[in-house]
């Protein structure tokens, strides 16, 4: 069985918030559900299906069923940190072609701003996970997670700060152009690279943004895209992998995406070169640039070279990414970037991204979204759609 | 004035890893191996992640190996180097890098094993440059 062609994204909606100080959880999941259902033209009534993930508050997806008074016959809570919701969207094209719904929705909202979270430098306790006592003695953040992976990275292929730098530079021109972006300043390569350490080769504008908000995503069965007045986005492959330390042989230079992306690109019967426009999660400079390599838009190694000299900027650039500004300048909602992946890869497909990013001919586009941490366990996620 | 410490969050044992923080109290370091592929593994646990075989036991480690790859995390009050240290005995585990210039640390420099103190709990495997 293949999803191909069996399931259609028919809504997408980023919440306009950046800062959700009189705002609940539960009610930015709700208020991002209603902004893709009235985008999808749809309603809650013709919602049968539900995905959510960790970030849901409660027991997730029955919290959250009973807060939007869902009526629901098929409900899916994979958790795989931020890949999670690109994840969802090619179990939902499953759960679709197998009868098991009709209209899923897919929600994420956090309010990690709002909460005074120290997302990237604080470790975090996961409880009774197996690692933890062998890990969080150690001062794991998420920032000197990915870092480690960074300074592999220089070290066998010989990447430079200079060349990661570029991709916050190519975000950093689309976010100029995003009037919801938190950050919309037009940076330079030096401004990156001369700016504060946070750990060794991670500079404060490597590293993402934190923001408060959420996101929904409407999939749905063909017969039901058709009588949608929207452009239609097909849904043509997925692929999902989870990477870990696999018993003590650490290899940091490459991701889950070396699984997916060709697992992605085999279902919807395309290569890197078909790509016209790609969101790749970005919660660090590094996670970009390992995972175009991963996805075999370059060769091993080569990644530095090919997100340098404005390669990644839309119009310029050979490879445009991240038009709304990604997690690097606009939106981190929930500390999970997942999902906004998704929103701008079908924006771009409908020809709604923002005029001055918008890539030209834009028929086929590819998410891909990272869980979790490339320095010990993730979840990684493809995502091929294309405009019918 | 002395330079402020760290303090290191003590490890939580469980039944299947208690005979490694035993013997971290002891200072020395163990790592799991399985009897049946023959493999070591880290960071160790009764089924074997490599072959899926629970015949797995504790054998101790050389305690000497290399830096595979570091951080040192400045935005903190006292700076510190995460790290990966390939051991000789070539499985990869998650520790710091102490007792030396957190500048100075290099991809592929020799390390040993130090246990240092935690808050209440066994000491961890730490390492020191050789």
């Amino acid at each position: 069985m293949t999803i191909k062609g069996q399931a259609y994204i028919a809504g997408v909606f980023e919440h306009p918030t950046r800062k959700a100080d009189d705002k609940s959880l539960a009610q930015l999941h709700a208020e991002s559900a209603q902004g893709a259902l009235a985008d999808a033209g749809l309603t809650r009534q013709d919602v049968d299906g539900y995905f959510c993930a960790g970030d849901a508050p409660g027991l997730g997806g029955l919290s959250m069923a009973d807060y939007m008074g869902l009526k629901l016959r098929h409900i899916d809570t994979t958790e795989t940190g931020g890949s999670s919701y690109v994840i969802h969207v090619g179990h939902a094209a499953e759960a679709i072609a197998a009868g098991k719904c009709d209209v899923a929705l897919i929600t994420l909202a956090g309010r990690p701003r709002a909460e005074g979270m120290a997302t990237g430098t604080a470790p975090r306790n996961y409880g009774a996970a197996p690692d933890v006592a062998f890990e969080f003695p150690f001062g794991p953040t998420v920032v000197n997670q990915y870092a480690m992976a960074a300074m592999r990275h220089m070290h066998e292929y010989g990447t430079t700060s200079a060349q990661l730098a570029w991709i916050k530079v190519a975000a950093s021109h689309h976010a100029q152009h995003n009037p919801h972006a938190l950050l919309r300043e037009v940076v330079t390569v030096d401004e990156v690279v001369s700016s504060p350490m946070i750990s060794d080769p991670l500079h404060r504008l490597d590293c993402c943004v934190i923001t408060d908000g959420g996101g929904s995503i409407i999939v749905v069965k063909p017969e039901i895209a058709r009588r949608l007045n929207r452009p239609r986005v097909k849904v043509l492959g997925a692929g999902e992998a989870v990477k870990h330390q696999m018993g003590g042989q650490v290899d940091l230079t490459y991701t889950g995406a070396r699984w997916s992306g060709p697992a992605a690109f085999a279902e919807a019967g395309v290569t890197p070169a078909d790509i016209r426009y790609v969101s790749i999660y970005d919660s660090f400079t590094i996670t970009v640039l390992i995972t175009l390599e991963d996805l075999g838009f370059c060769p091993k190694g080569q990644g530095g070279k090919l997100v340098a000299d404005g390669n990644l900027i839309s119009g310029t650039g050979k490879l445009p990414f991240n038009t709304d500004g990604g997690g690097l300048c606009n939106n981190h909602p929930a500390n999970r970037g997942g999902l906004t992946k998704v929103v701008e890869a079908v924006r771009q497909l409908r020809g709604e991204a923002n005029p001055k990013v918008q890539v030209k001919n834009c028929g086929l586009a590819l998410a891909h979204g990272t869980g979790g941490s490339l320095g010990t366990r993730h979840g990684s996620a493809t995502l091929i759609m294309e405009r019918e | 004035m002395a330079a402020p410490e760290r303090k290191i969050p003590a490890p939580e044992a469980n039944p299947e890893t208690r005979p490694f923080w035993e013997a971290a109290t002891a200072g020395r370091l163990l790592i799991g191996k399985c009897k049946t592929c023959g493999k070591p593994h880290y960071y160790p646990r009764a089924i074997c992640p490599l072959c899926g075989s629970d015949a797995t036991e504790w054998v101790p480690a050389s305690g000497r190996g290399a830096v595979y790859s570091y951080s040192v995390m400045r935005r903190v009050p006292v700076p510190y180097a995460l790290a990966y240290v390939t051991l000789d005995e070539g499985v990869t585990m998650m520790t710091n890098i102490v007792d030396c210039d957190l500048d100075g640390i290099r991809i592929g420099q020799r390390v040993r094993v130090s246990f240092k103190p935690t808050e209440g709990g066994p000491p961890v495997p730490m390492f020191t440059p050789e």
